[in-house]
């Protein structure tokens, strides 16, 4: 039964996270910084592609190092 | 039709044929080295689970009121964009296999070979049905995420399950006419595509989700999508350059030509 949840789990981790968990929680800091930003009502839709121009090499870059 | 529904139809119609290819070379695989019957009936199988999914997550997808559906697809086709993404630039920079059909369908062959043939309930083979069923329903999540998720956004999910249904369609019907992995699909490059419009989707709808306004409201796509594309291509031109420049004249002619082969339009292992 243990096996069969610790194989669910890694499926939908898989699923979800893949290779590299720090682009999980890149997107998850960036959203939460728009939010954040939207509500103090500073425009706030240039954060993720700011996030996506620094996030992609930085993934690149570890996963060319691993 | 407009520039929005234009490109919901490209992005889910590339995605699902991407996948389609997949879930098609396990299938073949697995009905030559094993039992077409039993292959077959794993892909219906699937099918069959992916429809009874669609059925219950479709009403309780398009339930969740738009703000919160874009913060969580956007969350989604972020990451998954990401992902892609990176996986596409290292394979066009050359730091990572390009993804061969043909290699994996032979691969898949001698390893289904291997196994010995075992009869449970109505399957003449399980192991046929079972990496059949495996394979599709696998691939087929991923088409009915990006369909429903995409066309719920839009409004639209017939015509997001319109362009997954083609692509599916178009697919397998190839591969079953042909019986032989679609190596001639430019993968590599279609992969590449899909990462960019995932990627741009994902930002647009995640920021609005989040409480932002894009300049430009729904053009800020026309933007998006190009700036990603160009960022990713020229992240992947970057990483090839040093060892273009240790190469003399002849191979970085050549290495330039392998590079724009496969960012934009096939490589020679795709197009054989």
């Amino acid at each position: 039964m243990a096996a069969r949840l610790r194989g669910f789990l890694a499926f939908w981790y898989d699923f979800v996270i893949g290779d590299d968990w720090l682009v999980a929680v890149g997107v998850l800091a960036g959203l939460a910084g728009t939010y954040a930003l939207s509500r103090a009502s500073v425009p706030a839709w240039w954060l993720l592609p700011v996030l996506v121009a620094v996030l992609l090499p930085v993934s690149v870059r570890r996963a060319i190092r691993r | 039709m407009g520039a929005g529904t234009g490109a919901l139809f490209l992005a889910v119609f590339l995605a699902c044929a991407v996948e389609a290819v997949e879930a098609t070379t396990i299938v073949l695989a697995a009905g030559t080295a094993r039992n077409w019957r039993s292959a077959t009936t794993g892909m219906a199988a699937a099918l069959l689970a992916l429809g009874v999914i669609v059925a219950v997550l479709g009403p309780a997808v398009t339930a969740i009121p738009l703000h919160w559906l874009r913060l969580f697809v956007g969350a989604l086709l972020l990451v998954f964009g990401l992902q892609w993404l990176r996986k596409a630039v290292l394979r066009a920079s050359g730091h990572k296999a390009l993804h061969d059909e043909d290699q994996i369908f032979a691969e898949q062959l001698a390893a289904a070979r291997g196994q010995q043939q075992r009869k449970a309930w109505l399957v003449t083979d399980w192991y046929g049905f079972t990496l059949s069923f495996k394979g599709v329903l696998l691939e087929g999540l991923e088409v009915v995420f990006i369909a429903l998720t995409f066309g719920s956004n839009y409004h639209d999910v017939p015509l997001a399950a319109v362009a997954a249904g083609c692509a599916v369609v178009v697919v397998a019907g190839a591969g079953l006419a042909v019986r032989a992995p679609l190596a001639r699909v430019p993968e590599n490059t279609m992969k590449f595509v899909v990462g960019i419009m995932l990627t741009g989707f994902g930002m647009f709808w995640g920021a609005e989700g989040a409480g932002a306004h894009w300049p430009g409201s729904d053009a800020a796509l026309l933007v998006l999508i190009p700036v990603t594309g160009l960022a990713a291509v020229g992240l992947a031109a970057w990483l090839r350059r040093p060892a273009v420049a240790s190469a003399g004249p002849q191979s970085q002619q050549a290495a330039a030509g392998q590079l724009a082969g496969q960012a934009g339009g096939g490589t020679a292992g795709e197009v054989r």
